[in-house]
Formats: C-alpha cells, sequence, structure tokens
C-alpha cells in the first residue's frame, strides 16, 4: 500500500515510471555509443558531443530535508545537460551546450556583502566546505511550459546565509551572476541589461529547500547549467534560479531582477509556480515534462501550485493575493 | 495551355517543408522537445511560403514571364497546408484536442487569436480556389476576399512577434516583417503609379 504523505509533495509517480538504474545506465551506454558511431559517420568526431564530458564527482548524502526527494522519473542527463536557457551563451536552448566551453570556473569567488555582520568574499573551496553536500531531486519547471526533474547536488543557502549574519535591516537577497564578454557570447545581445539578477525575499533565501548547487547527477555542475554554482528555488520558475553567480547581496528593498525589469507585466518578481496565474501569452496550467519516452506524444501533465511544494512552502505566503504578486 | 499536372507538381514540392517537418517529428530528430520544435518549424515554414507566394506577381511582372501566374494558385494553398498543419500540431501535442481549453486559449491570448483569424482567412481562400466560384462570386467580390492574404501577411508577422516579445528575441521577426513589408509596399507603389498613368 502507498501511504501518501502531505510533506512530500502532492504527485507521485507510479513505481513502474522510475527507471531502474541497470536499465538507465544501460541506455545511457547504448545512447552514447550510437551517438559516437553516427558522430564519426558524420565526421563530427567528438565535438558535437562536449557537452556530454563528465564533470568532477561529487556525490551528496541523500538529502533529510522535507520535499527533497521527489520521487518523479529522472529527466536522462543528457536532456538536463543540452536543453537550457543560458542566455549568456545564446538565445537557442542548445547553445549553452555548444558555446559554454569558453567560461573559466577557476579560480571562482563569491562575494557576501551589503546588509550583513560578516561581509565577506568566499573562494569557491571554502564554499563547498562550507556545509555537507546533499543530493536532492526537484521538478524544475521552467516559465515557457516544460520541466524537467533533476538529481542537484549542494546544501540549503541557509548555511551560507547563518555565516553571514544578516542585520535586522535586510528583507531581501540579490544574486549577482557572471557577466565577462570575453568568455560570454551571449552578453552581446542585449535582450537582458547585463548581469544578470536574480532576488528572493529572505524568509524564501533562508527556505531548506532553496539550493546552492554545486552539481547534478552526482558530478560537479556542466557550464551550460551555470558551474561552478547556481541557486536552484524549486517552487519557483526556473529564471529565479541564477547562473554563475558570483555576489550576493542583503538588502532592504526589493531587487531589480533583470526578467522584471526587461518585461514587468511578464514575469513578476515572486514568479511562484501557479498554474491558476497564466503568463500573458499563454496558459500555466499544464507542462511538457522533457526527456518522457512517449516522446513527441507525450501527454502534457497538469502543473502543480508552487510546483507541488506547497505544504513546504505556501504558509511563507499566506494572505497575499498571488495573482498580485506573480 | 493547359497542363493538367503542373499545379498539383508545385503543390507537392511546396508541401515538402511541412512533410520533413512530421519525417523529422515522427523520427524523433527534432530534440529535446520535439513537440515545441514542430510547432515552431510549421509556423516558420509557413511563413516562408508566404513570402514566396507573394513574391510571384512582382517576379511575373518584373520579369514578364507570364507563366508564373499559374504557380500563385497551388503556393497559396500549400501556404494554407501548412498553416493548418501548424493549427494541427498545436491542437494536437499542446492541446491534447482539448476542445474548451482550446476555444478559451484562442481567445484569452491575443497572438493566437490573431494566427486563428490568419488560418480562417486562409482557409476562406482554399474553398474559393476553384474557377467556377469565381463566376458564382462575382470576380470583384472574389478578389476582395483573395486580397485578404495581405492582411494575413500582417497578422502572421504580428502573431511571430508576439510570440517572440516576451523574450525580446527579434532578430528574425525583422527578417521576415522587412521582407513582407517590401512585397506589400511594392504592391502600393505599382498600384500609385497605375492610379497616376489612368
Amino acid at each position: 500500500m502507498i501511504i501518501r504523505s502531505q510533506t512530500d509533495g502532492f504527485v507521485h509517480p507510479m513505481g513502474s515510471e522510475i527507471t531502474p538504474q541497470a536499465a538507465y545506465l544501460d541506455r545511457r551506454r547504448w545512447l552514447a555509443q550510437s551517438a559516437l558511431a553516427l558522430g564519426s559517420a558524420w565526421g563530427l568526431g567528438t565535438a558535437g558531443l562536449a557537452y556530454a564530458a563528465p564533470g568532477k564527482p561529487l556525490k551528496g548524502a541523500r538529502s533529510s530535508v522535507s520535499g527533497a526527494i521527489a520521487l518523479d522519473a529522472l529527466t536522462p542527463r543528457e536532456d538536463v545537460t543540452s536543453y537550457n536557457n543560458f542566455y549568456e551563451f545564446g538565445l537557442d536552448k542548445s547553445d549553452p551546450a555548444r558555446l559554454a566551453h569558453t567560461l573559466k570556473t577557476e579560480p571562482w569567488t563569491v562575494s557576501v556583502e551589503g546588509l550583513v555582520s560578516k561581509p565577506r568574499v568566499w573562494g569557491l573551496e571554502e564554499l563547498l566546505k562550507l556545509a555537507p553536500m546533499e543530493e536532492r531531486i526537484y521538478r524544475l519547471r521552467c516559465v515557457e511550459g516544460w520541466s524537467m526533474v533533476v538529481p542537484w547536488v549542494g546544501y540549503s543557502l541557509s548555511a551560507l546565509i547563518r555565516a553571514a549574519q544578516p542585520l535586522g535591516g535586510a528583507r531581501y537577497v540579490e544574486f549577482i551572476t557572471q557577466a565577462d564578454p570575453a568568455t560570454m557570447p551571449g552578453l552581446r545581445n542585449n535582450v537582458l541589461d547585463w548581469p544578470y539578477v536574480e532576488g528572493l525575499r529572505l524568509d524564501e533565501a533562508q527556505h531548506p529547500l532553496t539550493l546552492l548547487t554545486f552539481g547534478l547527477y552526482g558530478e560537479t555542475l556542466p557550464k551550460q547549467n551555470g558551474a561552478p554554482l547556481r541557486l536552484v528555488v524549486p517552487w519557483k520558475y526556473g529564471f529565479k534560479s541564477g547562473k554563475s553567480i558570483v555576489k550576493i547581496r542583503f538588502t532592504e528593498r526589493e531587487p531589480r531582477t533583470s526578467w522584471n525589469v526587461a518585461a514587468a507585466r511578464e514575469y513578476g518578481f515572486y514568479a511562484n509556480v501557479n498554474p491558476a496565474v497564466p503568463h500573458p501569452r499563454w496558459s500555466q496550467a499544464t507542462e511538457r515534462r522533457i526527456g518522457e519516452a512517449a516522446g513527441l506524444f507525450a501527454k502534457r501533465r497538469p502543473t502543480e501550485l508552487f510546483n507541488g511544494y506547497g505544504p513546504q512552502v505556501a504558509s511563507m505566503y499566506a494572505g497575499m493575493d498571488l495573482r498580485r504578486f506573480y | 495551355m493547359r497542363l493538367p499536372g503542373f499545379a498539383g507538381l508545385v503543390w507537392a514540392v511546396a508541401m515538402l517543408p511541412g512533410a520533413y517537418w512530421w519525417w523529422a517529428a515522427l523520427t524523433d530528430r527534432l530534440g529535446v522537445n520535439p513537440a515545441e520544435a514542430l510547432i515552431r518549424g510549421l509556423g516558420l515554414s509557413t511563413l516562408q511560403l508566404l513570402c514566396v507566394v507573394l513574391l510571384i506577381t512582382p517576379l511575373r511582372v518584373s520579369t514578364g514571364w507570364t507563366g508564373l501566374a499559374r504557380w500563385r494558385r497551388p503556393l497559396g494553398l500549400a501556404v494554407f497546408a501548412h498553416a493548418l498543419l501548424h493549427a494541427l500540431a498545436y491542437a494536437w501535442l499542446d492541446q491534447a484536442w482539448d476542445g474548451p481549453a482550446l476555444v478559451l486559449d484562442v481567445l484569452e491570448r491575443p497572438f493566437i487569436t490573431v494566427g486563428m483569424v490568419a488560418l480562417l482567412l486562409l482557409w476562406a481562400m482554399a474553398l474559393t480556389s476553384w474557377n467556377g466560384i469565381i463566376r458564382a462570386m462575382g470576380a470583384r467580390r472574389w478578389q476582395a476576399l483573395h486580397r485578404s492574404i495581405y492582411l494575413v501577411a500582417v497578422l502572421a508577422v504580428l502573431h511571430f512577434y508576439w510570440m517572440r516579445m516576451g523574450k525580446n528575441h527579434f532578430g528574425e521577426v525583422w527578417f521576415y516583417g522587412l521582407a513582407l513589408l517590401a512585397l506589400l509596399g511594392w504592391r502600393v507603389w505599382r498600384w500609385q503609379r497605375q492610379r497616376r498613368i489612368s
């Protein structure tokens, strides 16, 4: 009998939906081999497969945070690492996997500043050791209407916030990401004001599900996924989760976030996943899960309020008009 | 002068882009999100064919090759067929044939409303694309209806523009917008010149 707990999120897949690991690994190998065969047949060599290059191992213990392990079937690694919105490397979803190899991730520092009693520039190595790594399986819902299920590796951002000791006046956290014209060809587009900036309310940033993320699929983050560290906020649309973060600033006022500045009517500051609040140009009631076996004919699935993380996060928005604060 | 198979041949060749998109989608060649790639690919092919069909008259006038006039009807029908395939892919893969949801989606989202209006206009032109109907309708009324292809061109670019708006991703919108502007502008220019001469 399946016992459903309120704290696990709402929608549980059937056991049969979860790919056994052996079958999964076998399919990977088969795909890699056929891709290689195809690649060489076309004279592409392995250049076209650069995105599949493995990172360094980065293991995390299974997280015990409530809601941190979604039971949904995982999205295949090559889908997670080849279908990305990372405008610093181009507007097409295939651009980051092709172009992000130029990103220089060593050395990397993150400046924690603003309204904190312990401002500090952290080296990546120090951040990697700040708290034990955990593996968390999160649903990721993009504002464009597609979703994935990704095994991330990292720890709750709250660990870093505790170390920074926010002052009483700090009410928001701003995340500023890398903007280096020499290594990021997408910065030539004036689609957004660079650098890409995102933000959260302090209580959202301190929520245990808000993940400071260093890896996926047991390895350090591929560059197209926001190496060497990014944020993952699973109950919000994906654009809230900034990639390749270089600065974390604690502020009194709501940060001016990039998409909100570009199109305020379409992208709110909160951007909580909500099937009842449509995007002005499309419905958010359903989503297309990437990488499902049915492929072209996979049916869209209903989108859940707060992406199914309501039991953990809804209380933060009690009494708030989610239509107004979208 | 009538080659019976000619129009059919032009139409069949013009249908190749749509055939390609469906073949690529059904054989898993469109990447990680095949449904989206198929819907967008069919939309783009429709726009490209629309440019081609609107290029026929300027080419005919400037080269004096009157035989080109016979290309217009099959190419126009191919534009309609692509627009229909685009809409069917959307209704099937995006909306799963959910009638009420589909109607709501069409009415609530201006960019889809605009696309649907353009499709209905193309539909009306396709239904009145045989010779007998010209006499039945009266040539003047028939021509007025078929001039709505110019409105379709404007609506198609607006549909594309609105689709890309939120992402500020306008490169291709500019390209097709300017191409269609030039094709319509040529007609305005010619019409004014003829009026002055007569």
